[in-house]
């Protein structure tokens, strides 16, 4: 690949947000974006992910004292156009006026490049997101899937120093938005260029990120490998953002924890512990004649073939949600024993 | 057969409103044809009615030509930044001055032109040139040429392609000239082709802004119809007709919307 530059290091120091109708988008913010990583800011609408993105791309300016840094360097108040970032929008940005070839060397002929090379970049790029086919084409002639083709080559061209993209797979329906996820990793990968990705969906971030910032109210919730979010999230927001989570209340005594479905050895239980949250996979049904401490009712239960989605009645305000991979039916008012292991357990 | 009865009776009324539209003008037409209009047209067909016109009023035509030409040039340095601007900030101002910018389509052409020549009478040099009717005529033609750029410019989204643009390092005049114009090219277009159809027919203010040296067409119109015979004044009908009508197909043309087109996902 012709594209391998150095990739570029990110920083943010006190970066806040606030619009001019006093709206409060950005709590201050300090970030450190690794050259050549793909950082994923996941939160959900108003969170401040997009404005964080904004800032980085030179879009939005910080409040007072906020810092952007590039490879150390202050860009706090270089324009986007200076910046030689490439941005994927949510809504593509392509230009109707220019053929699939000419928005996709647009950035080149803005920055003087011969005409030559912009004809041999732009078929470059067009092969390597196989649309070599639709250089012709205008854009209004194009599908959802083909413009966002468009959009990434066009982002790329330039060999910017950072790739910034805006919830880029939110227009696109369910089956193109797995394909597109699949071929947006393996790109990246292949560039070895620093990317930020903006989304809502959990499933992309984890897909994508090797690391997440998951933000709330403008605020960093929290940062880290998908794995650590998953397993070892720092807010009970996290907790619930981010997969299924199931809840427990009761208390500790003597390294049991008891609750209204029973009680559950725990011998690492925290004192004062009285809730435990635990993922659908550390949880499982009591087989044949099994004793289990935790006794539960089945409220429903939807046969997936690879396993049994069963939502348990436990006595909580939420009933439990079970993956089961067991041989056997379940039908509504089943008593079930479960299972938990305890390695799964949180208290938040 | 209902239904064919009520559909002719609809194309009959259809055809009779417009015999009842076509019919003056064909018959003012042929009038500046006509070698004695009071005998009708078997006393003869002559052109020498527009010879009589192309001679004696040849200078109003050029005048016109020119001025809505210069009108032209005035709206589209003035118009389409303006558009750009109220397009990309929507604020209490903006759309203060989007109202302000109507008000001389709205209020009399008549008064608008009393309050230039009280204003601006009293600067002989200015009163005197053709530049104080292209004053008015600007100001009566503005906001054809904002409103259409504007509406084609709120149907685009600006804000995002302008962002693209400078994703891709173009500044500002590189992204004016790559990005907004083309897009705004259709309400350019028909901006253009109103302004100048207006300018060429306008009337009213001009008739209060000209002087014996700075007819325009219409006015010299008004005056063949009042002191000269009806022939020549049928016959200048005919010379506005000629230009004005090539004007009006143009704009027709432009302001047929462009079909939408579908394309279905393609897999690869």
């Amino acid at each position: 690949m012709t594209d391998a530059g150095t990739p570029l290091a990110i920083a943010l120091t006190n970066c806040a947000k606030t619009f001019a109708d006093g709206t409060k988008a950005l709590e201050p913010l300090d970030l450190a974006i690794h050259a050549g990583e793909t950082v994923v800011f996941l939160g959900p609408s108003g969170c401040g992910k997009t404005t964080t993105l904004r800032i980085i791309a030179g879009l939005e300016e910080p409040d007072a004292g906020g810092k952007v840094l590039f490879d150390g360097v202050d860009v706090t108040h270089l324009p986007i156009e200076q910046r030689n970032v490439g941005m994927v929008f949510q809504s593509y940005a392509l230009f109707p006026n220019m053929t699939v070839a000419g928005n996709i060397g647009y950035g080149l002929k803005i920055r003087k490049v011969a005409d030559a090379q912009v004809k041999a970049r732009v078929s470059e790029m067009l092969a390597m997101m196989q649309i070599t086919k639709l250089a012709d084409r205008r854009i209004d002639q194009l599908s959802g899937g083909q413009r966002q083709r468009v959009a990434l080559a066009r982002a790329i061209a330039v060999r910017p120093r950072a790739l910034l993209l805006d919830e880029p797979l939110t227009a696109l329906d369910a089956k193109l938005r797995d394909t597109l996820r699949l071929e947006i990793d393996s790109l990246l990968r292949s560039l070895g260029i620093t990317a930020i990705y903006v989304t809502h969906d959990q499933a992309e971030a984890m897909a994508l990120g090797d690391r997440i910032v998951v933000m709330e109210h403008g605020r960093v919730a929290q940062i880290g490998k998908p794995r650590e979010i998953y397993q070892r999230p720092a807010t009970r927001f996290v907790a619930e953002f981010i997969g299924t989570m199931n809840r427990l209340t009761g208390a500790v005594k003597n390294g049991v924890f008891t609750c209204k479905a029973g009680s559950l050895a725990w011998s690492e239980a925290p004192a004062n512990t009285t809730e435990i949250l635990f993922r659908p996979e550390d949880i499982r049904v009591a087989e044949g004649h099994e004793t289990t401490g935790l006794q539960g009712k089945v409220a429903a239960a939807f046969f997936l073939g690879d396993r049994t989605r069963l939502f348990v009645e436990v006595g909580e305000a939420q009933p439990l949600v079970i993956e089961s991979t067991a041989r056997r039916d379940f039908s509504h008012g089943d008593a079930v024993g479960l299972a938990i292991d305890p390695r799964g357990l949180l208290v938040l | 057969m209902k239904r064919r009865g009520l559909f002719l009776l609809q194309l009959g009324f259809t055809l009779l409103v417009c015999a009842f539209l076509v019919v003056p003008v064909i018959l003012s037409m042929l009038a500046g044809l006509t070698v004695n209009y009071f005998i009708g047209v078997e006393s003869g067909l002559t052109l020498r009615w527009v010879m009589e016109v192309w001679n004696g009023y040849r200078e109003t035509i050029f005048l016109s030509i020119g001025l809505s030409l210069a009108c032209l040039a005035v709206t589209l340095v003035l118009g389409v930044p303006t558009a750009y601007v109220l397009a990309k900030r929507q604020n209490a101002l903006t759309r203060t001055l989007e109202e302000m910018l109507v008000l001389p389509v709205a209020v009399p052409g008549l008064a608008t032109a009393l309050a230039l020549i009280v204003t601006y009478g009293s600067l002989s040099g200015f009163r005197t040139s053709w530049a104080f009717i292209l004053v008015g005529h600007v100001l009566f033609t503005l906001p054809f040429m904002v409103r259409s750029v504007l509406a084609v410019l709120s149907a685009i989204d600006l804000k995002t392609l302008e962002e693209g643009a400078a994703s891709l390092g173009a500044g500002f005049w590189p992204r004016f000239r790559d990005i907004v114009l083309p897009n705004c090219r259709q309400g350019i277009l028909a901006g253009s082709l109103m302004v100048v159809t207006l300018s060429m027919g306008e009337f009213n203010m001009t008739w209060l802004l000209h002087t014996p040296f700075t007819k325009t067409l219409p006015v010299g119109l008004a005056d063949a119809y009042a002191s000269l015979r009806l022939e020549v004044g049928s016959a200048y009908t005919l010379v506005f007709f000629l230009m004005i009508m090539p004007l009006l197909l143009a704009l027709q043309a432009f302001a047929k919307p462009r079909p939408a087109k579908f394309v279905a996902e393609e897999t690869e």
